[in-house]
């Protein structure tokens, strides 16, 4: 599903990735963890094609195509989505209306039918009750004056809605307290499924407890620098980043 | 050598006769009145170098010649108004001058009363005396024009107390097909004590030919009263629209502006509001959007005399290609006028390099226990939300659109009458549509 290679990325010329490998493949779930400033971020936007993150060499391979020469917004109709550590507030965009933009974008760049308003309505309405998504929210501008719960659930409802086959999840723990977490933690696990790759970035072990991942992976200064199964969480969770042995990050 | 202070403008062409052909001439104060307004309009246009016009040139107004505003005007077909859809009582001006057949005056609500200009001045000549014979107002020199050569406008009044559920609408349109025309039209409108009026104002053309229309809107709203008005600019790529509105509020009264300006080569919508009673309060949202090589100009006075009042004012707007903002906004707090809490917000969104706004706030605070603020922005789209957008698979041009739409969205979701918001937000989405590939 996704493979990278030598990943080498730079931010306004400084580099934040030095090297970096990873291999996710369909159906697994993989957690990267890491201090701060250890590049986790810098990986997310990489793969999404934000803007001003240079990759200066390597490669990454999204269902053996070249991810780095599409676009924003081919990347993601081709099934890779973000959800964002900070979700971008856009005032006077009512957020029902960006989401049926989105979703019938995907649907249209996949062939399939667009889905009028009822159709739509109906959906929404069955997936933001998992999520504890109230219709006024629904009402409001996108991400305007939402919590930071309400902006992570509602990341959650768009990765649900959007069904991608390959989910980088950017610190969607950060901010939520216990019950909001394991309510973000259920979306999770209800689309993890055979076809669908998951990256979850954390700096904390707290939300692999309930999204349990094949895969943990310790990044630091820009490369991996150890991964093993789900009990390496714990043990992070225990010996802190300085207990594996690491060298202290510059940004820490 | 420097810009002059007024443009010579040989207006109108010819000038012989044309006050004789002006509806109530004979009339011996309006006659004054309309000499006055001669005499100060023989200057010409206001030139740059004026401070009030410092960023708007009227020099290619100047350049163009229009018959006498009293002549008749062949009876011309406007075409579908934007707010048809809203039922009640309507005044169309087609060419300048009231059209009874577009028009809709026979079920007038309770408590409304609406003439004609030309109406009253011949059934009650001193009584509109008392609405419009004062001098020039503040010496406007796009005033003077008008009080020189308004051939025709309306007076709408609000009995005391009167709840007026349906908005009057009034419809200013060009008729495909008229040849260069000037119309200055003359609207009085004054709310009794405690009345409430919602009045929706449009000026609409097809026509690619040169119109200028130089509408003066005088409104006086009583003590306790409220008025909403919403006005749409949407003239089409040869006019003019140079416009005054003045509103005097007295105490606790309520002014409500709605302006979406989207038309005309060059456009000007000045309004200046008056507290004269304590307690009373406006808001003034104004939306411009402007491409090619389009000029709008938001020029706003709020003069703060008394104590206790509060102004909001916003003004967002979208300018594309090399067409040009200009935002002006001054209030002035008198001496007396303690306590007065005044607001003021200007942001562009600029879709193009050459695309330039010229923003001016002027705060003049003679008061010593006042809240006052401005703020004006302007800049692209900003970059994090096109990316987020982006990454949820919209194409650029989508996501651009999408945050053009929401920022002037935000603005217009504050019109209350709900069939108006529709029609604006519906202009809204027809502009973005029209936007080049």
């Amino acid at each position: 599903m996704l493979k990278i290679d030598n990943l080498h990325a730079s931010v306004d010329g400084k580099p934040i990735l030095n090297g970096l490998d990873l291999e996710v493949h369909a159906g697994e779930v993989h957690a990267v963890m890491g201090p701060n400033g250890s590049g986790k971020s810098t990986l997310a936007y990489v793969i999404a094609g934000r803007e001003g993150y240079e990759v200066t060499d390597g490669s990454v391979t999204y269902r053996s195509e070249d991810l780095l020469a599409m676009s924003v917004e081919d990347r993601a109709k081709s099934g890779v989505f973000l959800a964002f550590q900070y979700p971008v507030e856009i005032p006077g965009v009512g957020s029902a209306t960006f989401l049926k933009t989105a979703v019938n974008a995907a649907r249209k760049h996949r062939g399939e039918k667009e889905y009028d308003a009822m159709e739509f309505l109906r959906l929404v309405k069955e997936k933001r009750a998992a999520l504890g998504i109230d219709d006024g929210m629904m009402r409001r501008a996108l991400n305007v004056g939402f919590s930071g719960g309400e902006k992570k659930r509602n990341e959650m409802l768009q990765m649900a809605l959007l069904e991608p086959a390959l989910a980088v999840l950017d610190e969607t723990d950060s901010g939520l307290d216990i019950d909001a977490l394991k309510v973000v933690a259920d979306g999770i696990n209800a689309l993890r499924g055979p076809e669908r790759a998951m990256l979850v970035i954390t700096h904390y072990q707290r939300l692999l407890d309930h999204v349990v991942p094949d895969r943990v992976h310790v990044l630091a200064q820009g490369r991996i620098v150890r991964s093993g199964g789900s009990g390496l969480a714990h043990e992070l969770e225990r010996s802190g980043y300085a207990g594996l042995g690491l060298e202290p990050s510059a940004a820490a | 050598m420097p810009a002059p202070r007024t443009i010579p403008f040989d207006y109108p062409a010819p000038k012989a006769g044309a006050a004789a052909a002006l509806p109530g001439a004979g009339l011996p104060w309006l006659d004054a009145l309309r000499a006055e307004g001669r005499q100060l309009s023989a200057d010409g246009l206001p030139g740059t170098r004026m401070e009030a016009w410092k960023y708007t040139s009227l020099a290619p107004l100047a350049a163009l010649a229009f018959p006498p505003p009293g002549e008749p005007v062949a009876e011309a077909e406007p075409g579908a108004g934007a707010f048809d859809t809203i039922g009640g009582p309507a005044l169309a001006f087609v060419n300048g001058r009231l059209d009874a057949r577009h028009s809709r005056l026979d079920t007038l609500p309770a408590g409304l009363r609406v003439r004609g200009l030309a109406q009253a001045l011949s059934d009650d000549p001193a009584q509109v005396e008392g609405l419009i014979g004062d001098t020039v107002p503040n010496g406007d020199p796009m005033a003077a024009f008008n009080a020189a050569f308004a051939a025709d406008g309306c007076i709408v009044e609000t009995a005391p107390g009167a709840v007026v559920d349906e908005p009057l609408r009034l419809r200013f349109a060009a008729a495909p097909g008229s040849g260069p025309l000037a119309w200055h039209p003359r609207v009085v409108v004054r709310l009794g004590a405690g009345s409430r009026l919602a009045l929706i104002e449009s000026h609409e053309g097809l026509a690619g030919e040169a119109t200028w229309s130089n509408p003066l809107v005088d409104v006086g709203i009583g003590a306790g009263a409220a008025l909403s008005h919403v006005k749409l600019q949407a003239e089409g790529a040869g006019a003019y629209h140079t416009a005054l509105t003045r509103t005097a509020l007295a105490a606790d009264a309520r002014y409500e502006s709605h302006l979406l300006a989207l038309g005309a080569r060059l456009a000007r919508h000045e309004i200046h509001i008056r507290f004269d009673g304590e307690g009373a309060r406006c808001l003034l949202h104004g939306g411009y959007m402007a491409r090619g090589s389009q000029h709008v100009d938001n020029t706003t006075v709020i003069d703060h005399r008394v104590p206790h009042c509060e102004s909001r004012e916003v003004y967002k707007g979208v300018l594309d290609d090399t067409a040009r903002g200009v935002f002006q906004g001054r209030i002035v707090v008198h001496r007396d006028a303690q306590k007065t809490d005044g607001h003021q917000l200007n942001r562009t969104l600029l879709l193009s390099p050459k695309a330039e706004i010229d923003t001016k706030p002027e705060l003049e605070i003679y008061a010593d226990d006042v809240k006052c603020s401005h703020g004006a922005t302007a800049g692209e789209p900003e970059a994090d939300q096109l990316f987020y957008l982006r990454s949820r698979g919209l194409d650029l041009r989508t996501a651009r659109a999408l945050i053009v739409e929401g920022f002037m969205n935000e603005l217009l979701e504050a019109v209350g009458h709900e069939g108006a918001r529709a029609v604006l937000l519906a202009q809204v989405a027809a502009w973005i549509g029209e936007a080049r590939p």
